[in-house]
């Protein structure tokens, strides 16, 4: 299992049944294929469905059918389609469950950038400016350093912002934590971390309780 | 009845040089590409264009900015066009982003006569720079000014003679906002069938926001074709 696998599994945790969840764009994305059966979700997409289906099949490829990634999809039965401002009144609204997004940085106080790197090419927001506010819950999945080794988790974000004090927890390849009032918390540790090499590898403070779960995905 | 017309480029005859224009779609996907295609054709010029995207370097919207015809877009998200990133890096164009949702419903209050709107999407982020904030209930938000436009340029899946509109699937989008905040709306429609063949009661668009038709085929360019595995 690759790290992004076993990023999306863990996320799919976070998805009860019944809920309405919004994924985003990419790695997010892919917690839709580990979603369990025993779960009935309705999947949002921004450019206005509600109930994303799987890929389509080469006879079902529809243009005017597509995901907020512009891929081809198909709706399952009981889908609805509206208009962009209803999407967004339904976002912003507090009427998604849960919404899934990736993310550059977050910072210990719930902080996330995802959207721009000054100096290189700036594509856009898209819809997560607007998901992060709107969202009941609001997950940033993510590695948990890049390239360079250096941790994505900050003290605080030295990326532009997407939204402050947005995130409510944080799902990585080695741990999951949670933005409290009293600070970022450490919930749980990988297979194949211990709790120093996440320390070590995490440059916001975490608080440990005595309730960590270990080995936990 | 509207003015229903047979020729792309007569249907876009009053658009002039240095006017604002909406056009509908997300990424390529209900995008008036006729209507596009006449105005890369008839060449005018310092267009401010509102659509979330900027199309793709050889169609849609790319095919204007191939041209040089846009001046500034508003748009949410330009990251699939590389002519745009050149011209971009040489202010050869001015862009403003705007979250989607924002510039959703700028175009919704744009028709519906709100002046402007308190959201809290983009608080404590570059976009918020020089904006008006307000706290309502110990949260903070942003004003946003409302949009509106010279002319809007929709696609619909069917069109009475009455100018009522009935998109298809996720080709709606940002269509119907348009269509009520264009000065003059023009629709291009797939099928323009005779008065009181449509249900009213499945009417996307009324034809209050509709000023002329015209009936195209479309090419309905697919960016990302994703097949199940």
């Amino acid at each position: 299992m690759n790290t992004r696998e076993k990023i999306a599994r863990r996320a799919e945790k976070e998805i009860k049944n019944g809920d309405y969840v919004n994924l985003g764009i990419g790695m997010p994305t892919m917690v839709a294929n580990f979603i369990s059966d025993y779960k009935q979700v309705v999947l949002q997409s921004e450019n206005g469905l509600l109930g994303i289906g799987p890929y389509p099949s080469e006879a079902e490829v529809d243009a005017d059918l597509i995901n907020a990634g512009k891929e081809t999809v198909t709706a399952i039965q009981g889908a609805a389609y509206f208009d962009s401002a209803e999407s967004f009144a339904m976002i912003r609204g507090g009427h998604i469950d849960v919404a899934i997004l990736g993310g550059m940085e977050v910072s210990q106080e719930g902080d996330l950038a995802n959207w721009m790197i000054p100096g290189r090419m700036v594509k856009g927001m898209g819809g997560a400016m607007d998901l992060v506010h709107g969202a009941r819950k609001t997950i940033v999945i993510m590695d948990h350093v890049n390239k360079k080794g250096e941790s994505k988790i900050l003290k605080k974000c030295s990326l532009p912002l997407t939204g402050k004090g947005v995130v409510e927890r944080i799902i990585t390849d080695r741990a999951v934590m949670d933005v409290t009032k009293d600070g970022l918390k450490l919930i749980e540790v990988s297979v194949g971390f211990t709790l120093q090499q996440i320390l070590d590898c995490t440059e916001a403070e975490l608080i440990v309780g005595k309730d960590v779960k270990f080995d936990a995905y | 009845m509207k003015r229903i017309f047979s020729d792309f480029l007569e249907a876009i005859e009053g658009i002039q040089d240095g006017m604002t224009l909406m056009v509908g779609g997300f990424g390529l996907c209900g995008i008036p590409e006729n209507l596009i295609k006449a105005l890369a054709e008839k060449g005018v010029k310092n267009l401010t264009i509102i659509s979330n995207n900027c199309g793709v370097d050889d169609w849609g919207l790319g095919l204007l900015l191939r041209n040089k015809q846009i001046k500034k877009i508003i748009a949410s998200y330009v990251g699939e066009n590389k002519e745009f990133e050149r011209q971009l890096l040489n202010g050869e164009i001015e862009v403003e982003l705007t979250p989607q949702g924002t510039l959703a419903e700028k175009i919704r209050a744009g028709g519906a006569g709100i002046p402007a709107f308190y959201t809290p999407a983009g608080v404590g982020t570059p976009i918020a720079a020089g904006k008006e904030t307000r706290i309502f209930n110990n949260r903070e938000y942003l004003l946003e000014e409302s949009l509106t436009s010279d002319f809007s340029l929709v696609r619909a899946c069917r069109a009475d003679k009455m100018g009522n509109l009935v998109y298809r699937k996720t080709a709606r989008n940002f269509n119907s906002m348009m269509a009520a905040a264009g000065r003059t709306t023009i629709a291009e429609v797939e099928e323009i069938v005779e008065t009181g063949e449509l249900d009213p009661n499945i009417i996307h668009s009324p034809g209050i926001y509709i000023q002329s038709l015209i009936q195209g085929t479309q090419e309905k360019r697919i960016e990302r074709r994703t097949i199940q595995a």
